[in-house]
């Protein structure tokens, strides 16, 4: 077939443990798989960190200019939202399932779940652009009023992130599907689905935010 | 080596400008302005023994301690050092500010007297307009869509209400010596920003909002009143004056405006 | 046998992988350096042409005519040239030369070495991370071309000048766009720095290598990475949101009630102008940090390493990078005192910078603690890092006057204020880069730079900069406002002209000094005595290994930390120093 002992070994036994990592203080050890995959990890609670800044200052803007002015009306939102939110939760729900899969050994499982959940993801994203639609179906658009500004901005900056999200799902997945994941890649699954739970958690405060607030 | 005198040098020359005052602030016109320049002197002296010294320092380890060939003395520091200067930092720079609370309450915190004359104040680019409510005390009905610059209308004042029949307009602000002023500051397009130094007040003027800002002046003269805030390409222009006058030539300087 | 770590490693080949798309951290750092110093003429080039206007606003100048034919018409700068020169200076200074080379540049190229590692945690990201900023530059650039030319509103591009449109002003039209989209370019290029730099520092120190045992260097590149993620951010949503208001309608900062240009705005309102600032100081407070803590680090290691001593309270500097870091976010208010804001809070910022002003204190006592009792060596990497002191004391003070708003009534928008940050950001910082240039550059390039012709460089910059920008603290005083493109307007000011004109000679001239500095740079290049690995006698990482490094650095042996970045002087040590690798049996403290 083709394929080399040690990868046989992967899909057949799953990965090998990392090495044991030294922790903080004392200095880790640059030697190579487990120093790289704490690396990654860093490297993404860096990301979102990032990320949670950009929706801090969003949404202190936002609470600003609702304050402000006279002129704030509440947006009727699209029920669409609703099923949305659903699809996204799911999505991690099932991302969790497959990653869970993986440990336990059962590729396939672990392909199937993972490909469900990019499914659901790009469901999101045209249900995100359905709901837009039917915004501007009803007259709404991003400089209709203060509030259907922030609406946009909100949930175009949520979706932005999402597709990149949507990207490394999609890798994955195609990786997957072509039998390579090595320990290299478990690391690109955890840190992709770590950063999927974010984007489905960030999605929920917004989601609270403009129903609430909006 | 050659370091450490550049650095005497300099800190020499700068410590000498700021004593003989070559390049100064205008003499104060105000009570606030009298407090103000007392705590700039705080703040002057605190700083200039502190910038003094740490130049001084400077150079002296510079001359001091340059290499002869031995060895250096080993520390990593000294903790009552530190926190000695740390504490004395601390309670100097929060002193100041302390200190200099009363004269920002002073401005911002206490509001205008009650007789106070209110003069509104239009920034644009780039130009200044004032207006008086002329004897009725009330100021008229002003809409954008009536602003007309060419004709004298920069406020937009609506002709049809008679409040505003008897409002003043002026290009510089004139006040009567010795009263309290409340002016109401307005922009009409990007921020500006008012300014009199020989008051020792400065505000920016934001459009959308509507700002007071209250003052007396105690000496009569003609003060500038330069734009102070970057408003575009006419804002090295954008200046009028202030001029403060008898309460008797104020009165009659409002008579004639009205008049026109 | 080749450990594990090494199997992807090989040594690019080809023009292309070596020098262009490097994955190399060292090259991509010299890249930084290159674009920074590109960057610096530019920025510089266009403040000599203010300072020539405002000493000569109805000069006649030919060749401005052939380069700018309606800006410039008939050779005369019209005053919305100026303005977008002045735009233009500090958005390129602040941005593309005070945020890049000290972090980017030098910390790319010498913090994982100082840490004992191969490379920084995310090669091809760090390589993504160069020419993102690359292409910000090229948009920014772009700016001055199109048509109405380059944004007047400042680098602080306050709404609603910076917001409404072309009609508030030449310039306001497509060149404000480009402007903001550069800098939203650029967000994104300092996000991913940041990813790199955090990542690196936290996971691929050497054993050894425990945090307090780092090189103050490696502390301020940490700090500055993360006042970067954070305040970036908040700049790109706030860059979003302005162009959303330029382009589409909205009203995030745009009032109702608009006026301009003899046409009444009916498309925005309820949006507040004060919003920008908060968003825009939240991020620009931690920007002038970002710009001068990796300057204070390699003061640092600069002080210690020619004073042949430790640094004076190595854990008080530690504490004091990291609270400058955190005050940071607090303090933006006090840039803010004069707008409108609420004046209660105008209070709360004043005390909490005059916290912020503490930790700097003690990093200046310090540094006068590490030369005490020392044996200075005046190389010039040293002269550079005695004169960062002297500026850092100079500009500091100021500070101390304009953090209290009660002051702040008179000298917000005057010189004042410009002669504060120019100390601190454009003469202190620069410093901080020079120092590190003439301390690293032998082992970056295996050449020694010219000890003479520096130190002439030097003296002529040192002096220079104390010329051109102690007189704007007077003009302060006297109440010359900024941002103006000419003084005859203002009576007031016809007495200090002269002043204007000294300062712009002396710009001239330490202008004209730093071309010293290049000729030295790139002649030593080439030219330049060979360097030894170790020229300094220095103790940190980077000195343990060849000059020009090997392309992995440690050439596959990983190193291992018995000691601390400053042991200098050790009682009982063979020699005055001892290395952070060398074996634990050489006698010391730590």
């Amino acid at each position: 077939m083709g394929m080399s002992g040690s990868l046989t070994h992967d899909i057949l036994n799953g990965p090998p443990p990392p090495p044991i990592e030294h922790g903080w203080g004392g200095g880790g050890g640059s030697d190579g798989r487990g120093s790289s995959r704490r690396a990654s990890f860093t490297g993404l609670f860096v990301l979102i960190a990032a990320s949670t800044m950009v929706f801090a200052a969003l949404t202190s803007a936002f609470v600003v200019r609702r304050g402000l002015s006279d002129d704030w009306t509440s947006l009727p939102k699209p029920p669409v939202l609703f099923v949305n939110t659903i699809v996204l939760i799911l999505s991690s729900v099932v991302l969790d399932l497959s990653r869970r899969a993986l440990k336990a050994g059962n590729r396939s499982r672990f392909n199937l779940w993972w490909t469900v959940a990019t499914a659901l993801g790009v469901t999101f994203l045209l249900g995100q652009a359905y709901a837009w639609r039917q915004l501007n179906d009803a007259g709404f658009f991003i400089a209709t009023n203060p509030a259907s500004s922030f609406f946009y901005v909100l949930t175009a900056s949520h979706a932005f992130h999402l597709l990149g999200g949507v990207a490394a799902l999609l890798y994955v997945d195609v990786q997957a599907l072509r039998l390579r994941l090595g320990p290299a890649k478990r690391t690109a699954i955890d840190v992709t689905a770590i950063f999927w739970h974010f984007l489905d958690g960030l999605w929920v405060y917004l989601m609270v935010l403009l129903y609430v607030w909006g | 080596m050659l370091l450490a005198p550049i650095v005497w040098a300099l800190t020499c020359v700068i410590c000498y400008f700021f004593a003989v005052k070559t390049w100064w602030f205008p003499p104060p016109i105000n009570a606030h302005g009298i407090a103000y320049d007392a705590q700039f002197m705080r703040t002057l002296i605190v700083v200039g023994v502190i910038f003094f010294l740490a130049q001084f320092a400077l150079g002296y380890v510079i001359v001091r301690f340059r290499d002869d060939g031995g060895r250096a003395s080993y520390s990593h520091g000294n903790n009552r050092l530190e926190s000695v200067w740390t504490t004395a930092t601390a309670i100097l720079f929060l002193g100041l500010v302390v200190m200099g609370t009363k004269i920002w309450a002073g401005v911002h915190f206490d509001e205008a007297p009650p007789d106070a004359i209110a003069i509104e104040v239009m920034a644009k680019q780039f130009s200044w307009n004032f207006r008086y409510a002329g004897p009725d005390g009330k100021f008229g009905h002003t809409e954008l869509k009536l602003i007309n610059d060419a004709s004298g209308n920069p406020f937009g004042l609506d002709d049809k209400d008679p409040a505003g029949k008897d409002d003043v307009v002026s290009a510089s602000l004139k006040v009567p010596v010795g009263k309290p002023i409340r002016l109401i500051l307005h922009s009409r397009d990007v921020i500006h920003n008012f300014f009199v130094r020989e008051l020792r007040m400065k505000q920016d003027i934001v459009p959308g909002m509507e700002i007071p800002l209250h003052f007396q002046a105690d000496k009569p003269g003609v003060y500038e009143v330069p734009c102070s805030e970057l408003c575009g390409l006419g804002h090295y222009q954008m200046r009028t004056t202030m001029q403060v006058m008898s309460e008797a030539d104020f009165e009659q300087w409002k008579q004639q405006q009205a008049q026109k | 046998m080749s450990s594990p770590a090494h199997a992807a490693h090989h040594a690019p080949q080809g023009f292309i992988r070596k020098y262009v798309f490097s994955l190399d951290h060292k090259v991509i750092g010299i890249q930084y350096y290159f674009l920074g110093l590109f960057s610096v003429f530019v920025g510089m080039t266009l403040s000599l042409l203010m300072r020539f206007h405002m000493v000569n606003p109805n000069a006649s100048v030919s060749w401005f005519a052939k380069i700018w034919p309606t800006a410039a018409a008939g050779g005369v700068m019209t005053p919305e040239l100026y303005l977008s020169l002045m735009t233009m200076h500090g958005t390129i200074m602040v941005f593309f030369v005070l945020t890049t080379v000290p972090q980017s540049g030098f910390g790319n190229y010498f913090l994982p070495i100082q840490i004992g590692a191969e490379d920084m945690a995310f090669p091809v990201l760090n390589m993504m991370s160069f020419w993102t900023t690359f292409l910000a530059l090229v948009i920014m650039i772009a700016a001055f071309f199109v048509q109405g030319g380059a944004p007047l509103a400042g680098w602080t591009a306050y709404p609603p000048l910076s917001g409404a449109g072309r009609i508030t002003g030449p310039g306001e039209g497509m060149g404000q766009n480009l402007w903001i989209l550069s800098i939203a370019v650029f967000c994104g290029a300092s996000l991913m720095g940041a990813i790199n730099f955090i990542a690196t520092l936290v996971d691929l120190r050497c054993k050894g290598m425990s945090l307090m045992r780092m090189p103050l260097t490696c502390w301020t590149w940490l700090v500055t990475a993360i006042l970067g993620l954070l305040g970036f951010a908040v700049l790109l949503a706030a860059g979003v949101l302005l162009l959303l208001d330029r382009t589409v309608g909205t009203s995030f900062f745009l009032p109702g009630g608009l006026y301009i240009n003899d046409q009444i705005i009916a498309n925005h309102k309820g949006g507040s102008p004060l919003l920008w600032q908060h968003l825009f100081w939240f991020f620009g407070h931690p920007e002038v940090y970002i710009a001068i803590l990796p300057g204070m680090g390699v003061t640092s290691q600069l002080l210690s390493t020619f004073s042949r001593k430790p640094i004076f309270g190595y854990k008080a500097m530690v504490y004091a990078i990291l609270s400058i870091g955190f005050l940071g976010f607090l303090v933006w208010g006090h840039h803010m005192f004069m707008s409108g804001m609420n004046p209660y809070s105008a209070m709360a910022f004043a005390t909490l910078t005059m916290c912020i002003g503490v930790p700097s204190a003690i990093k200046t006592f310090n540094w006068i603690g590490t030369l005490w009792n020392g044996k200075i060596h005046f190389t010039t990497s040293m002269l550079f890092a005695l004169g960062f002191v002297s500026l850092f004391v100079t500009g500091g003070v100021s500070g101390i006057f304009l953090g209290q708003p009660a002051l702040d009534l008179y000298f917000h928008d005057t010189y004042f204020v410009v002669g504060h940050f120019h100390m601190i950001m454009g003469v202190a910082a620069i410093f901080g880069m020079f120092a590190g240039t003439f301390y690293w550059f032998p082992k970056m390039f295996g050449r020694m730079l010219n000890e003479p012709l520096g130190k002439i460089h030097f003296y002529l910059t040192f002096v220079g900069v104390y010329a051109i920008f102690t007189p704007m603290h007077f003009l302060g005083l006297v109440g010359n406002p900024r941002r103006y493109s000419d003084f005859s307007n203002v009576e007031y000011l016809a007495g200090v002209i002269p002043v204007h004109s000294f300062m712009s000679w002396a710009a001239y001239i330490t202008a004209a000094a730093q071309i010293i500095f290049v000729i030295n740079l790139f002649w030593s290049m080439k030219k330049g005595p060979i360097a030894p690995a170790n020229p300094w006698d220095s103790t940190t990482l980077e000195w343990s290994i060849p000059s020009p490094p090997p392309f992995d650095n440690f050439a596959g042996v990983h190193p291992v930390v018995n000691h601390g970045p400053y042991e200098y002087s050790v009682p009982g040590a063979p020699q005055d120093f001892i290395m952070q690798t060398d074996p634990p049996e050489v006698h010391s403290e730590s």
